[in-house]
């Protein structure tokens, strides 16, 4: 029945990708398309369209020979593991994230760029599959300048995840796995929207996702307030990413930290997290000077090293 | 009639239209040149197919592309991304940018997001501002732009090797000395073949022969260590300026 139901249904994923792979099929390319783009302009279609198996049960199939993150034997190794948080403040949005990405237990890259740039006003971030967060806040970026083109106006930070969050919806139980924070100033002022491959879509003023997100939350909910000066912030969301590092195995490097303000965002830097635990993150704003690490932090101040007051009585 | 002993039992049956086919690649980025190595046994389990199946690739000029994992997923992904490349060159009479042949990349890779290419690709060549450059892919289309990178079999004998020898992880430069940003051509050839020997030492799926590219870009000087190269081989097609080399030496076959 359940089949019989999906074969008639337009809403499910699968009706729509049949809708999609039709539409691919069917449509004849104009002789004057191959000017531009060699008659492959993916965006006439409206629906990138996708090769699926020839099995019943297609989605069996890709959980087969794709890392869930629970099986680490199968062959093709989709990259995990992460810290990523945004939070809205009074001076904007800071978006700081790790550089991390794992296949099981091997580091397979310690300089991943986790956050995306969409477009001057809005950032992305990546945790979950990196090709399904690449490959989906890229298109989404076209989409918003479509609509810029379209409206004369720049499109709202929640319309831009609302559209996000709609198009991963509709791969529902497909197995695209992503959880994601779309960053901007619109004219509304800061915002901040969290939307995961489950369909979720959440407004709010702060979030942390990704293995090291119960670390990133402890620091983050500690110093967290919204009258936070820039430099303040800035500091907050490195030491956040610092104690993820420090404490998540799947999460380290190095971290990348971004500022979105009214005129857009601007980077301002890559921080290298064992650097930071043992000299600070150097001569930046915001930084109290020396290195996060406890036992630098200690350091003369422990049982095994007490202050020379304490040693002498 | 039929055997009732098979029918009692209950049976699985499952589609698996992968192997893993061993090998590794490998590529390193310098100032005007890039170099894109691979070895050229295929193997599966324990059993060696051939000993000189190609895993590199020369796209255009200015583009390299190897592949590694399951090798008729490969060869086919290769021969899609050179005809999508000949359709530019119909369309636009010029080579793709290299920039450009990374993201067709992805997208190729994840238009089979629901059916991968079982494929890990590392693209090399030179930019449009004449740097040398090394993408690498994971196989639904997620990249990244890298100084060096291995992946294949051996990549978690041969990545820390290069961590420690062109990004010097783990090195203290001298008192009043700095790491080199870029490496000259020589030396990265030396650490190409010193990381294809010893992965063919420990690894039993690399071996046989070891197939490196060298792509320069336009009057880079690094032409001049060349020279001296024993067998060096010019694939070169256009008269653009950039030029692509093959040198191919042996690994141990056992």
């Amino acid at each position: 029945m359940n089949t019989f139901a999906d074969r008639f249904s337009t809403t499910t994923a699968a009706s729509q990708l049949r809708h999609a792979q039709k539409l691919a099929e069917e449509e004849e390319f104009d002789a004057t398309m191959w000017g531009s783009s060699a008659g492959f302009g993916s965006l006439t279609k409206g629906v990138p369209t996708f090769t699926v198996p020839a099995v019943p049960d297609p989605t069996a199939f890709l959980r087969l020979h794709t890392d869930d993150h629970a099986d680490p034997s199968c062959r093709i190794k989709i990259k995990h593991g992460t810290t990523t948080l945004a939070f809205r403040f009074q001076g904007g949005v800071i978006v700081a994230v790790d550089s991390r990405a794992t296949a099981g237990s091997y580091i397979a890259s310690g300089t991943v760029k986790k956050v995306i740039e969409i477009n001057p006003y809005l950032l992305g971030t990546m945790a979950g599959g990196a090709a399904d967060c690449q490959f989906w806040e890229t298109y989404l970026g076209m989409h918003c300048r479509l609509h810029e083109l379209r409206n004369r106006e720049r499109i709202s930070v929640s319309a831009a995840s609302k559209y996000l969050s709609n198009l991963v919806y509709s791969y529902k139980g497909m197995g695209l796995s992503m959880g994601t924070m779309i960053c901007g100033w619109d004219k509304t002022g800061p915002a901040v929207f969290y939307v995961d491959s489950d369909g979720t879509r959440l407004k709010g003023d702060l979030f942390a996702v990704g293995s090291g997100s119960t670390f990133a939350y402890g620091v983050l909910d500690q110093g967290y307030r919204w009258d936070l000066t820039d430099e303040e912030a800035q500091e907050l969301g490195r030491r956040s990413i610092y104690a993820a590092g420090h404490r998540d195995a799947f999460s380290g490097n190095t971290c990348n930290l971004y500022h979105v303000k009214e005129a857009g965002w601007t980077f301002l830097g890559n921080y290298d997290i064992s650097q930071m635990h043992y000299e600070g993150p150097g001569d930046v704003p915001g930084a109290p000077g020396g290195g996060y690490g406890y036992d630098i932090r200690v350091e003369g101040r422990n049982s095994s090293d007490p202050p020379e007051e304490a040693a002498a009585a | 009639m039929p055997d009732m002993v098979s029918l009692a039992q209950p049976q699985q049956r499952q589609f698996n239209p992968y192997a893993d086919n061993g090998g590794t690649i490998l590529a390193i980025a310098g100032a005007d040149f890039t170099v894109i190595a691979g070895d050229t046994r295929q193997s599966e389990g324990y059993s060696i197919q051939t000993r000189y199946a190609p895993k590199v690739f020369r796209l255009t000029d200015r583009a390299v592309l190897a592949v590694n994992g399951f090798a008729a997923d490969g060869n086919m992904f290769v021969k899609k991304v050179r005809q999508r490349l000949e359709w530019y060159r119909h369309a636009h009479a010029k080579d793709m940018p290299l920039r450009a042949i990374a993201r067709l990349i992805q997208t190729m890779l994840y238009a089979r997001r629901f059916f991968p290419f079982y494929v890990y690709n590392i693209l090399g060549g030179i930019e449009e501002d004449g740097s040398g450059a090394v993408y690498s892919f994971d196989p639904v289309g997620s990249y990244e732009r890298e100084a060096c990178r291995a992946a294949g079999a051996a990549q978690s004998l041969v990545q820390p090797f290069l961590d420690n020898q062109i990004y010097f992880k783990n090195q203290v430069p001298a008192p009043g000395m700095a790491h080199p940003v870029h490496l000259p051509l020589s030396t990265v050839l030396s650490l190409v073949i010193d990381s294809f020997t010893s992965a063919t030492e420990r690894h039993i799926e690399v071996g046989d022969g070891l197939e490196m590219y060298v792509v320069l870009a336009k009057g880079s000087t690094a032409i001049q260590s060349l020279s001296t190269v024993r067998g060096i081989q010019e694939m070169t097609v256009t008269e653009d300026g950039e030029r692509v080399f093959v040198i191919r030496r042996e690994l141990k076959k056992d």
